[in-house]
């Protein structure tokens, strides 16, 4: 018998930082910016939230202070935010601004971002002259992975439903929150003309660059609090270099599979995440070498459903109209 | 009527900039980006600017062995970039490069694995160089079809093709693993050296070397000299006129990427039977992507992409020296070529567009 | 001053510049509410130019606007709104996703929440005062092209324009929807709304209008009440009298038939017709000349010749010097080159299809060369020395042959379309608007160019909007209307407004189906 009790967590644990990131993307992509700097966002996201919360356990161990559940929380969140918004402003700033090329200036910023993550794990402990054999923010992560008290009384139910931290219900709200955004508000309806046809949206007075800026950088934060996720509540405040792996990719895979709609994400999401880790649960003998086909059936799957939605060529599924071209008023 | 609402600059495209000023611009960039790493370096480690450069340049050159391996590191580089630039030049986003290096290196490996001691050596070698190419081609292919077809977004496509055939060769890397167990497949033939590449010499690259030197020219003339790489250049700039002069769109298309994905694959093959004799997912390396960035920062040109490529790997291996000095990670090269990109990709702007104040151009009111 | 309380709109000495060129000169007139003005003119007149001043797209060089008495300052379509004018392009500006309540309501920032449900109450409250028929919630990209222009309407209404402008809103529909247009307008005009129409059909200047504005070259040429006067003299204001051009007409020698067209019908892919069972005859050693309003069908007629645009019906045979037929239609130009048809093709968009701008001389003259040979490399040296002799013969004024084209003038550019196209020595010309936007010296270099050519035998088709050209390089004259042949006249008897009448209706039968 096939045990969701214990399956449905860890599928949900691996699908958050997906969450996180293919919302972000979605954002940004409405805006008709394909940001394929979301994998070295997350990467950032997830470094800066370490290194707030690796330097606030150091100063704590230097004054001997306790800790502060506010403080843990919020330096670290506060860094991460602020780590993703730089890296939106930087692409926005290239992009939007002195219009560049998206695709480049995208894998510009997940080389830049992923060898940030890799080069502060790496070397922080260096950098900082500390004295920890590695980077293991395990009091940290216990405040973000807090969950709910009471809650392992609950049997199945607490376990299938509320036994993640705050920020997994963090992503499902966000997730929630954008799909209204951008179908029921006046905001959701001028960001949509914006993707689809900016000269539209710049004909009929709503400023282009204003809301590409916007979704952008509201996306990079959002995709940047996946890696944060992945790093203090997933792995418990382990670093591990490339320990994050090629998740971003899977983040953006993940936008065309639920062809840009961020509430389907919710569930996509843990299905993805279901994939990766299904080999656990399913019996393959000794055959280990199964495992790595199924994590290959997102990216599959995934191919999939971009061949399907160009060949029925419909017309709301398909991507944003002007997604990856820079807009130029010409002078008149 | 002083109502003037608009902002005090505005930004118009530059009809035509002499070619020596843009490459003055790009310079400037250049160095400005060099400028801002070594001032990164020196608030990491404390290094002083310009020492910075002089580590760079002995890890790179110190040693004949160290100028070997940044020769062999800029010819994979550049040859994943001579890959994808007919596919840039056509305008059709191949970020794909990962994946058709990685199935290149698989196929390669498999002939390896399966045949290598079965056939005799020449065989084995064409079927290798055989395979390796037809895996690249396929993998290009795939993606050019369903453009070609369906308009499919290739970027996209290309980029999902990637981790598909890193999850294939992390597939067959556990089927032929040896010892049992270890998730790792080892050295290839390493008793009988069957379908290595034979050194020239005592030396391991010059053979690569020679290979993609040889590639960069045919490339060179390909996409200059040839009816197919006018028929790209047509293809991307007007699909338009391509089909005012009765070429035919589609079959450009999926040609162009079966060729890009085969040099991808061949890079693949250098990659297996040159130098690494083993098979991993991570052989690309991610270079697959920095080849984009390469490729266009060289503006498609094969000669260009010859100093865009040194640059990077000169950048890297320099990097590299840098952090193993001062006992950093690694990652380090990356934050560098990030950031040198970043300048590079600001400084088009200022060729392409100019900035000129309001008041200039408004008199007619 | 003419104080009349139901003036909505007075333009008064308007001038507008587009370098050296004057689109608009001293044009005056008052648009009046309640009533259906016409502004008619021929392609190239300064019509548009003059209503976008209106709706803030261009700001005018000289003169001043009054809308409701006081002097207004239109300089971005927002301030064109506070006033209440709305325009209706051409080119409609909607979003294909979304659906026709969500594209009304874009950029509406001071309403508050979002509300689809009022706004799509609203809407429907617009249709049913006016006579729309619009459902709120369909998408764009299900929609017709009438229905579309019916969006951008209720776009302009409900942001409570009471002046409208369509510039040439019938181009793009059917006599049926038209005749709704039509209905709606008047209804517009019940509603005491100030309504100008764009277009140069007159049975529909007649048919709407209460007055008629015609503007020629850029000038005032006179306002004349629509029930007074009848489509001659209209006409007659419009074309002006016949311009001696002084342009050589060589007689057709040994003309024979070479290229045979018939029964030819056409439908652009949003199932609009194009060409409507058109038939006529192309013969060698003769300028075949196209007359017509822009959009008429041209365009079509050349792209399906060339092989470049697919038909529904009809046939299109070449006829060889021996000869021999061959038909045309259904294969792409490749196949035609390779069946031995000499056929060159000068296309109307010059830099989007005939030529690569990025590319220099040389290589632009590739594209016709760049297959000879059987090797794979290309042979630079032919296209080189066409290149070399093009700029010589045609005097292309470039700073070299390895320039790109794009960086040349206007007439240097169509200059080296031109003489590629005939360095192939074709046996039949095609050439759209060859002299479009070019100097007197340049278009008379291009007209030598295309006798020349004629003298070798060549038939050639002429698209031209010139009349006055027409008339003098044309050995015959095809008219098109609507699509549909209008009349195949002489050159050498044909009257300038015998050809005008021809080009606005279909000759005695009018609209009437």
């Amino acid at each position: 018998m096939f045990n969701f009790v214990s399956f449905i967590p860890r599928a949900v644990g691996q699908g958050i930082p997906l969450l996180f990131g293919s919302t972000g993307e979605t954002l940004t992509e409405k805006s008709g910016n394909l940001n394929l700097g979301i994998p070295g966002i997350m990467y950032v996201g997830a470094m800066s939230g370490v290194i707030g919360a690796f330097l606030y356990e150091q100063s704590l161990k230097a004054s001997g202070a306790p800790m502060n559940t506010a403080a843990a929380i919020f330096i670290p969140l506060i860094c991460s935010i602020v780590g993703s918004l730089l890296m939106g402003l930087l692409y926005c700033f290239l992009t939007v601004t002195l219009r560049a090329n998206q695709n480049v200036t995208g894998l510009a910023m997940t080389t830049f971002g992923v060898g940030f993550g890799n080069f502060f794990g790496g070397s922080l402990i260096k950098l900082t002259g500390s004295d920890v054999p590695s980077v293991a923010l395990s009091s940290t992560s216990a405040r973000f992975s807090k969950m709910l008290p009471g809650v392992d009384k609950l049997g199945a139910f607490g376990k299938i439903f509320l036994s993640y931290g705050f920020l997994a219900y963090t992503a499902i709200v966000i997730a929630f929150v954008t799909a209204y955004i951008l179908a029921h508000t006046r905001v959701g309806l001028h960001l949509r003309a914006v993707g689809e046809n900016p000269a539209t949206a710049d004909s009929a007075g709503i400023n282009v660059s204003k809301y590409k800026y916007l979704s952008t950088c509201i996306g990079s934060v959002i995709a940047g609090m996946g890696g944060l996720y992945y790093v203090m509540d997933f792995t418990s405040g382990v670093w591990s270099n490339d320990g994050f792996g090629d998740r971003g990719w899977l983040a953006i895979a993940l936008v065309i599979f639920t062809i840009w709609r961020p509430n389907i994400s919710v569930f996509a999401s843990i299905l993805f995440g279901g994939l990766y880790i299904l080999y656990l649960y399913i019996p393959t003998g000794t055959n280990l070498a199964v495992k790595e086909l199924y994590k290959m059936l997102p990216y599959v799957v995934t191919i999939v459903v971009l061949i399907v939605i160009s060949m029925r060529d419909k017309k709301e599924n398909q991507p944003p109209a002007s997604l990856g071209l820079p807009y130029f008023r010409e002078e008149r | 009527m002083n109502d003037k609402k608009g902002p005090l600059f505005h930004v118009a495209r530059r009809p035509h900039m002499v070619w020596y000023k843009a490459w003055g611009i790009r310079a400037i960039a250049l160095i400005l980006a060099l400028i801002a790493c070594a001032v990164i370096t020196t608030l990491l480690t404390g290094l002083n600017p310009l020492d910075v450069y002089a580590t760079m340049i002995k890890g790179n050159l110190s040693t004949p062995r160290r100028v070997w391996v940044l020769l062999q590191e800029l010819s994979i580089l550049l040859c994943i970039s001579l890959g994808l630039a007919p596919a840039f030049k056509m305008k059709f986003w191949n970020i794909g490069g990962e994946g058709q290096v990685l199935v290149g290196c698989l196929a390669t490996g498999a002939v390896m694995i399966l045949l290598g001691d079965k056939v005799p050596g020449p065989v084995l070698m064409i079927l290798m160089i055989v395979v390796s190419l037809a895996a690249g081609a396929l993998w290009g292919a795939i993606p050019a079809f369903f453009k070609a077809k369906y308009n499919t977004n290739e970027t996209l496509f290309t980029l999902m093709m990637n981790y598909v055939g890193t999850q294939l060769m992390a597939y067959f890397i556990i089927v032929w693993e040896v010892p049992k167990g270890s998730g790792k497949v080892g050295i290839i033939n390493q008793a009988s050296e069957a379908g290595w590449f034979p050194m020239i010499g005592h030396n391991k690259y010059l053979l690569n070397i020679l290979i993609v030197a040889a590639v960069t020219v045919f490339m060179y003339i390909y996409m200059n000299y040839t009816k197919h790489g006018y028929e790209i250049a047509v293809v991307g700039e007007s699909q338009n006129t391509a089909r005012y002069v009765g070429i035919n769109v589609k079959k450009v298309i999926i040609r162009t990427m079966c060729l890009s994905g085969a040099i991808c694959g061949l890079t693949g093959l250098l990659l297996v039977a040159g130098t690494n004799h083993t098979i991993t997912t991570s052989l690309a390396g991610g270079r697959g992507f920095t080849a984009v960035m390469v490729a266009w920062m060289a503006k498609f040109s094969p000669i260009g992409m010859i100093f865009t490529s040194f640059l990077i790997a000169f950048l890297s291996k320099g990097a590299t020296e840098i952090s193993t000095m001062f006992g950093l990670n690694q990652s380090f090269a990356d934050i560098l070529t990030g950031i040198i990109i970043f300048f590079i990709i600001g400084s088009e702007f200022f060729i392409n567009y100019q900035i000129r104040r309001r008041s200039d151009g408004e008199k007619e009111a | 001053m003419d104080k009349d309380a139901n003036v909505a709109v007075s333009m008064q000495h308007i001038t507008k510049n587009f370098g050296p060129v004057a689109a608009n000169d001293d044009v005056s007139l008052d648009i009046r509410r309640g009533e259906i003005l016409s502004l008619l003119g021929e392609n190239g007149s300064g019509k548009t130019t003059l209503m976008n001043m209106l709706a803030g797209i261009y700001f005018p060089d000289g003169g001043q606007i009054l809308v409701n008495g006081k002097e207004a300052v239109i300089r971005s379509p927002r301030d064109a709104f506070d006033l209440g004018i709305g325009m209706i392009h051409q080119h409609y500006m909607l979003v294909d996703v979304m659906t026709a309540a969500e594209n009304i309501i874009l950029g509406l920032k001071n309403e508050g929440k979002l509300d689809m449900k009022a706004a799509a109450a609203r809407i429907t409250g617009i249709c049913s005062r006016y006579g729309f028929d619009l459902d709120p919630n369909q998408k764009i990209y299900d929609m017709s092209v009438s229905q579309k222009q019916t969006v951008e309407i209720v776009k302009v209404l409900y942001r409570n324009a009471d002046i409208l402008i369509l510039d040439e809103p019938t181009a793009v529909l059917t006599p049926q929807e038209t005749e709704k247009l039509f209905g709606v307008l008047r209804n517009m005009k019940k509603d005491n709304k100030a309504i100008v129409i764009i277009t140069h059909k007159l049975h529909e200047v007649e048919e709407i209008s209460d007055r008629v504005a015609i503007l020629r070259h850029g000038k005032f040429a006179g306002m004349l009440t629509t029930k007074d006067t009848n489509a001659q003299e209209m006409t007659n204001m419009m074309v002006g009298h016949a311009v001696q051009l002084n342009i050589r007409r060589p007689d057709p020698v040994n003309a024979r038939p070479r290229i045979k067209v018939e029964g030819l019908t056409v439908r652009s892919s949003d199932g609009l017709i194009k060409l409507d069972d058109v038939s006529f005859t192309a013969n060698s050693g003769e300028i075949l000349g196209v007359a017509g309003i822009s959009g008429s069908g041209q365009k079509e007629l050349l792209e399906a010749i060339a092989g470049l645009q697919p038909a529904e019906k009809g046939s299109i045979s070449y006829i060889n010097d021996s000869g021999e037929t061959e038909e045309l239609l259904g294969k792409d130009p490749l196949t035609i080159s390779n069946m031995g048809v000499a056929l060159s093709f000068v296309p109307e968009d010059r830099l989007g299809m005939g030529l690569v701008g990025s590319m220099d001389l040389v290589d632009n003259m590739m594209l016709r060369s760049f297959r000879r040979g059987s090797s794979i490399l290309t042979d630079r040296k032919f296209p080189h020395n066409v290149a070399e002799k093009v700029v010589d013969e045609l005097e292309v004024s470039t700073p070299g042959l390895s320039t790109p084209v794009r960086r040349l003038s206007g007439g240097n550019v169509q200059k080296v379309l031109v003489g590629r196209e005939i360095a192939s020595a074709p046996s039949v010309l095609l050439a759209a608007y060859a002299v479009r936007g070019l100097d007197i010296n340049s278009s008379y270099t291009i007209y030598d160019l295309i006798n020349q050519q004629k003298e070798r035998g060549v038939a050639v088709i002429y698209v031209g909007e010139d009349l006055d050209v027409l008339l003098e390089l044309s050995d015959r004259i095809l008219v098109l209307c609507e699509g549909k042949v209008s009349g195949i006249l002489d050159g050498r008897t044909a009257e300038k407004n015998e050809v005008g009448l021809l080009m606005t209706s279909l000759g005695g039968e009018d609209a009437d189906e």
